[in-house]
C-alpha cells in the first residue's frame, strides 16, 4: 500500500524564530500589524508499507533521525492512503 | 602527528585548516566523507563550509555519512576532534556534543572579527591559552546562535569552551560560541581559528588551537 505523507517541522514553542519575526516586520512595513507569526517546514513524499502503522512508525523514525532536531523542532505527520 | 581534515560536498575551509595545521606543526591529510576507517589519524578536524548546501539543517546532512562513524570511534580512542564553524554545527547535530548552533537572533549572515573569551582550558585545543583570556578570532555564520536546554549542567561539567567577550553578535545563551564534550576532547567552535593563524591575516590568536593538538 503507498501513503502520501506530509511532514509539518516546526519550533518548539518558546523558541525564538527569527525568521517569522523578520517576516511580521516586513508585513507591518506594508501596514499589515498581525501578531504570533510563525514559520514551519514541510516535507512530502509517497512511501511504500504493509500498513498505515508500519508507514507511521517509519516516519517517525525519519523525523527522529534526520528531519527534526530534538532539540529545537517538534513534529506532526499527516498520512493518507495514495489514490492509484 | 597525522591530523584528518573531513571534506564534504560544500567544505569551503579545508585547505585554510591544512595550512593552520601546517603552520603548528602537525602533518595533514584531507579525508572523504565516504570514508569509514580513520584509524591512521590521531587527530580530527572537521572544517568550516556549507556541507550539502545547507539544506534542511546547516549540518544535519552531513551528520548521517559516514565518515560520521569513524569520528565516533576517533572519539572512543579518546583522540582528539575539533569541528569549526560548519563542523561545530555537524558535531552538535551528531549529538556528540550538547545543544545546537541554530540561526542567529537577526536572521542574518554574521562575518566580522569578535573577542572570544577562553572559558576553559582543559581541552586538547585550548589548553594553551589561559582560562578566561580574550583572544580574537572572525566568525562567519548564518546559523550560530547556540541553545541549549542544560545550561546549569553545561557551567557545572566545564562544558563551555568559548564565549563573546564584547557583543553577543547572534543571540548566542549565555554568550556561548563553543562547547565540548564531557571528556573535554570533542570541540565544537563557530569562530575560525584557521582564520586567525598568522599575523598577517589580522591576528595569530587561533594558532594556538591547533598547536595544541601537538602537545596535550
Amino acid at each position: 500500500m503507498k501513503y502520501q505523507v506530509q511532514v509539518e517541522i516546526s519550533l518548539k514553542k518558546g523558541m525564538l524564530n527569527p525568521e517569522a519575526s523578520t517576516i511580521q516586520r516586513a508585513l507591518a512595513l506594508l501596514d499589515y500589524e498581525v501578531e504570533d507569526t510563525a514559520t514551519v517546514e514541510i516535507v512530502k513524499f509517497t512511501l511504500e508499507a504493509a500498513n498505515p502503522d508500519v508507514a507511521r512508525e517509519e516516519v517517525v523514525q525519519m523525523c527522529e533521525r534526520l528531519l527534526c532536531n530534538p532539540v529545537i523542532h517538534d513534529y506532526q505527520i499527516q498520512m493518507e492512503a495514495a489514490g492509484d | 602527528m597525522k591530523v584528518g581534515i573531513i571534506r564534504f560536498p560544500g567544505s569551503n575551509c579545508d585547505r585554510d585548516v591544512f595550512h593552520a595545521l601546517h603552520l603548528a606543526g602537525a602533518h595533514p591529510d584531507y579525508v572523504w566523507w565516504n570514508q569509514r576507517d580513520l584509524s591512521q589519524f590521531e587527530a580530527i578536524v572537521i572544517p568550516g563550509g556549507f556541507s550539502y548546501g545547507d539544506y534542511l539543517r546547516a549540518g544535519a546532512i552531513a551528520a548521517i555519512t559516514p565518515v560520521i562513524d569513524g569520528i565516533k570511534d576517533i572519539v572512543k580512542e579518546e583522540k582528539p576532534v575539533l569541528g569549526i564553524c560548519n563542523g561545530a554545527q555537524i558535531l552538535a547535530e551528531v549529538g556528540l556534543v550538547p545543544g545546537v548552533f541554530t540561526l542567529n537572533e537577526k536572521a542574518q549572515f554574521i562575518c566580522e572579527w569578535a573577542d572570544l573569551k577562553v572559558r576553559t582550558n582543559r581541552t586538547p585545543f585550548t589548553h594553551l591559552y589561559q582560562k578566561n583570556e580574550v583572544i580574537k578570532m572572525p566568525i562567519a555564520h548564518a546559523e550560530g546562535r547556540y541553545y541549549t536546554e542544560y545550561i546549569d549542567e553545561l557551567r557545572d561539567q566545564d562544558q563551555i569552551v568559548l564565549g563573546f567577550a564584547g557583543d553577543n553578535p547572534n543571540g548566542s545563551l549565555d554568550a556561548i560560541t563553543g562547547v565540548c564534550d564531557l571528556e573535554g576532547r570533542v570541540c565544537a567552535v563557530m569562530p575560525h581559528p584557521e582564520r586567525a593563524s598568522e599575523s598577517i591575516l589580522g591576528s595569530d590568536d587561533g594558532l594556538k588551537f591547533f598547536k595544541g593538538i601537538l602537545d596535550f
